[in-house]
């Protein structure tokens, strides 16, 4: 499945890009199934996905917890807790 | 009800002149202002969002909090960009028969984009560092409680 990641504040920063468009093994179902593998991808991808339960996702521009599915998805959205406001 | 996401500073007795104009039937209009507090040794602080999502998300909260109470009118406005101590962040207005529904309304608006759309400040200090805003828990608690 091709989809687009786009990363934002410091996920962005550690990863070295705001957003690229990746090719997924057919074996990723799920939010956390996506973020375990990116963090495989590399150090800077080691840095970003390192920490369990911080990221968050957002899936075509909605909020999505780490057990929704990928499936059908666009756009997928990495990044930190928001802090807007 | 409107959002806006904007680079420019925002006034607020035209947005509320804007948002009521013509309107005999309200009652009572709660503005809440966020501004940028210079504590810490802040220089100035940088403000990015998540174009598309960053709309779509404040519409879905004044949307919920037009459901759950009697708002007449609402404005959400909240600026990106760089933006220095003392300057305006966010400007959340709402417009009720009485006043109790548009005082809690503007509170549940304001917790909840806290928690939901995605900004993320990133702080310059006067010696030259620059740090990521953390999340407050205190926000995460203050959203929960209108659940």
């Amino acid at each position: 499945m091709t989809v687009k990641l786009l990363y934002f504040a410091w996920v962005r920063e550690k990863v070295g890009k705001a957003e690229e468009i990746l090719d997924l093994p057919v074996d990723l179902t799920t939010v956390a199934d996506l973020l375990a593998w990116l963090k495989g991808r590399g150090p800077e991808y080691a840095e970003a996905f390192g920490r369990p339960g911080v990221v968050r996702a957002a899936i075509d521009k909605r909020h999505v917890q780490p057990a929704a599915s990928i499936a059908g998805a666009r756009e997928i959205a990495l990044f930190p807790p928001v802090t807007g406001g | 009800m409107s959002v806006r996401v904007q680079r420019e500073d925002f006034d607020i007795g035209t947005e509320v002149k804007r948002l009521t104009a013509g309107r005999t039937d309200i009652g009572a209009v709660v503005t809440f202002t966020g501004t940028v507090r210079g504590d810490d040794g802040l220089a100035s602080m940088a403000l990015e969002h998540y174009p598309g999502m960053t709309e779509d998300e404040l519409a879905r909260v004044e949307a919920e909090a037009t459901a759950r109470w009697p708002l007449l009118a609402s404005l959400i406005v909240h600026r990106v960009g760089t933006l220095a101590p003392g300057d305006n962040i966010v400007l959340v207005v709402t417009a009720s028969l009485h006043r109790q529904a548009a005082f809690e309304a503007a509170e549940f608006l304001m917790d909840y984009l806290k928690t939901r759309a995605p900004f993320w400040k990133r702080e310059l200090t006067t010696d030259g560092t620059e740090r990521w805003v953390e999340p407050r828990e205190s926000d995460d608690r203050a959203a929960v409680r209108w659940k």
